[in-house]
């Protein structure tokens, strides 16, 4: 259980992958929030995204790091980070559930709705990766697969 | 389904003398938010130590193929991770609303 992740991290660039997709999404989660809810709505869906983006690069960062220090570190910090986490989002809901702008509705709808939208999106793009890697060459060498 | 109506019923006479319906719903609200939340956060964490379990030890017997796993791995995680968000989407809005 001592082994090393090494090279460039997945996991770190499959949540970058997923910040970059979800700018993808904000015309769509503003557009829709505000005709439903009005300005306070797309302000309540803005801090939903990005709690869920956060989240996503927290949890690639830590898997990240700790993967070069041996990978049952990588699995204690999976664990725990979950815990962590969780904990944190519950603090940044916390911050702001008695603010005047937040509508607790559309910010848990995103929340839920925008965080398996990007993994099914991200998972496609990996699926078709993995299964043609031969796809869309490109000059770096793709951070899915493994380095020869 | 009657049995567990009897039984929220039950809980609600409990309450003493002095609480209003409104008083009572809304500590009906805050229990209940407090176990979807606990309950929604249990079985994530049970299938996350599961999966990082099983990944490290698919890295340990085939290190070559680390990438992949530790790829299919996180997307595992984020997915697993989506039901404790739903738990805890649920938890604030029995809770605030």
């Amino acid at each position: 259980m001592v082994v090393r992740v090494e090279g460039p991290s997945p996991a770190m660039a499959v949540a970058v992958d997923l910040a970059k997709r979800s700018v993808w999404l904000l015309p769509v989660v503003i557009f829709v929030s505000a005709a439903i809810w009005g300005i306070d709505g797309v302000a309540s869906t803005l801090y939903a995204l990005a709690i869920v983006v956060v989240n996503f690069l927290l949890a690639g960062w830590m898997l990240a790091v700790t993967g070069r220090i041996s990978a049952a570190v990588m699995g204690a910090a999976a664990l725990f980070g979950f815990l962590l986490r969780l904990g944190l989002i519950f603090i940044a809901v916390l911050l702001v559930k008695d603010a005047a702008w937040l509508e607790l509705v559309p910010f848990g709808i995103t929340l839920v709705a925008t965080h398996l939208v990007l993994l099914f999106w991200e998972m496609r793009h990996i699926s078709s990766s993995l299964a043609f890697p031969g796809l869309k060459p490109g000059d770096e060498p793709n951070p899915y697969l493994p380095q020869k | 389904m009657s049995a567990l109506t009897n039984a929220a019923v039950e809980v609600l006479q409990q309450f003493p003398e002095g609480i209003d319906g409104d008083e009572a719903k809304s500590i009906s609200a805050a229990s209940g938010a407090g176990m979807a939340y606990g309950l929604a956060a249990i079985g994530p964490g049970i299938g996350i130590g599961y999966l990082v379990g099983q990944a490290v030890q698919a890295m340990a017997r085939q290190p070559e193929s680390a990438g992949q796993v530790q790829t299919t791995m996180f997307l595992g995680i984020a997915f697993t991770e989506a039901l404790a968000l739903i738990g805890f989407v649920v938890f604030i809005l029995l809770k605030f609303v």
